[in-house]
């Protein structure tokens, strides 16, 4: 449904994307995740025509994005991390007006935003006025708004940008709910771990590279066993001592130092015995997606 | 292209709605021209010298009001969505400017009423050629603003333009001083000034003195710039986007 190949993109002398590829199946959920500056948004900008890519392609249901704009945007819907509604006009305002936009009119235009306001939860609050909303409802306004004229695929960047977790969890569901209904393709921005483990699958970007890719169990099983998390004040000299006595491989940043390590349980016991006064606190998780990217790019997301 | 004119009424109906839900916002742009038009005016013991002045200084508040808001609106707001939307942008172009330009207009009208007090009486037959001219110079004074603020990008930069620009044109164009009485560079400024015209339109259709250049040449030198102004504003919005404003 989106082909992606040898994408670049430079502004100026900066490099934003570094020859990206990926492609994004039929029906997916699928999830750019990364810090910010780290290419999703110029991706994102390309994909959804608002940019000419500086090198490389890529198709959007089988048009391309630079030479075939107008075709482009018949099949996707967009979703932005501003706000792009008018708070001065009601919910069904701003849906008539973005149908009118797509050309539709009359009782189809009626028909698709009734249709639109009920799978999305609004239509006890068609007659508001989007200033009164709150921010989750204005959310599931503009992914009512990117539906109307039945695209293919929903572009969405960083769409969960400034909830609380509970309306970022009710959003999440809606947008689940549109993949299973309405058969739509999704692809989205996010910096959320909680959001791309939702995801079909991802691609990690960072610096305008993709550093890794897959589903969030196949990432986060690529990291063996468990991580250990050890906070210290001289992060970087433990970390050196413990690679020297235990044989394992360390990151240390900010005053912490990981590990990735099977049976963490036991490890931790047998660090903090050989290390007595040096560490301040010490954890143990199940690999995150937050830990693939911290292994592959030494960088956190967040 | 049937898909031309939707997307235009769409954007125009839009301007209205908002207009009519800010009814405030009226008193913003009439109340300056009117305060200075009465300072002026009774100071120097003539309004009618300034009335026209002070009616295309509400019509280009009002036009830099809405077109000032393309700047944010296209960053984060409304017209994100138009611009992935495949409706034509020339389609997008003339809606925002004659939506914009109708607002003006309603606030032109607004301004006439006051025009008893500069000794103006317009019969109900004279009101036709008022009403257009001042729409005329609506819709010219509005294709100006949007040319202008669809280069830039932060609202800062217009209002510099604002006062670097569009107040010295609108003071160098007949509303204080005519032509006539006028020295030097100031003069020829005046000459090549197309606001200079429109203020020369309105003191021909309102009959008050002071209306040189000529009624027919005024007609349509504003009319050319504000179709001009209308056309660049076409085809700025139509260039692609290589690099990001945002």
């Amino acid at each position: 449904m989106i082909r992606v190949e040898n994408l670049t993109h430079k502004y100026g002398g900066r490099t934003a994307l570094n020859g990206v590829s990926f492609e994004v199946r039929q029906g997916e959920i699928f999830g750019l995740l990364g810090p910010n500056g780290g290419g999703k948004s110029t991706l994102f900008r390309i994909l959804a025509t608002m940019m000419t890519p500086t090198g490389g392609r890529a198709t959007v249901a089988g048009f391309d994005v630079a030479r075939d704009p107008a075709a482009v945007r018949r099949q996707v819907g967009v979703v932005f991390q501003s706000q792009s509604l008018d708070k001065a006009l009601t919910v069904e305002e701003n849906l008539r007006a973005q149908g009118h936009l797509h050309g539709l009119s009359g009782a189809d235009l009626r028909g698709r935003m009734g249709h639109a306001m009920e799978r999305l939860g609004l239509a006890d609050r068609r007659k508001d006025l989007v200033d009164t909303l709150s921010g989750g409802l204005r959310r599931r306004v503009e992914i009512a708004k990117a539906l109307l004229h039945k695209p293919q695929v929903l572009l969405m960047d960083e769409a969960s940008t400034g909830l609380d977790p509970a309306a970022r969890r009710e959003l999440s569901r809606h947008v689940e709910t549109l993949r299973e209904t309405e058969g739509v393709t999704i692809l989205l921005t996010t910096h959320i771990l909680e959001e791309a483990d939702r995801c079909d699958r991802l691609v990690l970007l960072h610096r305008g590279n993709i550093v890794a890719q897959g589903t969030p169990a196949e990432l986060r099983a690529s990291i063996g066993g468990d991580v250990v998390v050890l906070e210290a004040a001289g992060a970087k000299p433990l970390a050196e001592a413990i690679e020297r006595r235990f044989g394992v491989r360390t990151t240390a940043a900010n005053g912490h130092v990981r590990i990735e390590i099977p049976n963490g349980h036991r490890f931790i016991t047998e660090v903090v015995e050989a290390f007595p006064g040096a560490i301040d606190s010490v954890g143990l998780h199940k690999p995150t997606l937050e830990d693939v990217f911290v292994r592959e790019t030494g960088a956190s997301i967040g | 292209m049937g898909n031309f004119f939707l997307p235009a009424a769409t954007l125009w109906q839009r301007e209205l709605v908002r207009f009519w839900r800010q009814k405030s916002r009226v008193l913003g742009v009439v109340a300056s021209p009117l305060v200075f038009w009465l300072i002026m005016g009774y100071g120097s013991g003539d309004l009618a010298r300034f009335y026209s002045g002070a009616l295309v200084l509400t019509v280009m508040f009002s036009a830099i009001f809405s077109t000032i808001s393309i700047i944010e609106d296209r960053r984060e707001g409304f017209l994100l969505s138009m611009l992935v939307s495949p409706a034509p942008r020339t389609s997008l172009v003339l809606g925002k400017i004659l939506g914009a330009a109708t607002l003006a207009w309603i606030q032109g009208l607004i301004f006439l009423a006051f025009a008893p007090l500069a000794g103006v009486g317009i019969t109900p037959a004279g009101l036709l050629p008022v009403a257009g001219a001042v729409f005329l110079i609506s819709f010219t004074l509005t294709g100006l603003g949007f040319a202008i603020a669809w280069k830039m990008t932060s609202t800062s930069g217009f209002h510099a333009i604002m006062n670097l620009l569009l107040v010295p044109m609108w003071m160098v164009s007949g509303s204080l001083f005519p032509m006539a009485t006028a020295h030097g560079w100031v003069r020829a400024i005046m000459w090549v000034n197309p606001l200079t015209y429109s203020i020369a339109l309105m003191n021909h259709t309102l009959r008050l003195p002071g209306a040189s250049p000529g009624a027919v040449e005024s007609l349509a030198v504003t009319a050319v710039f504000g179709l001009g102004m209308v056309v660049l504003s076409g085809m700025f919005a139509a260039q692609k986007a290589t690099s990001s404003a945002a």
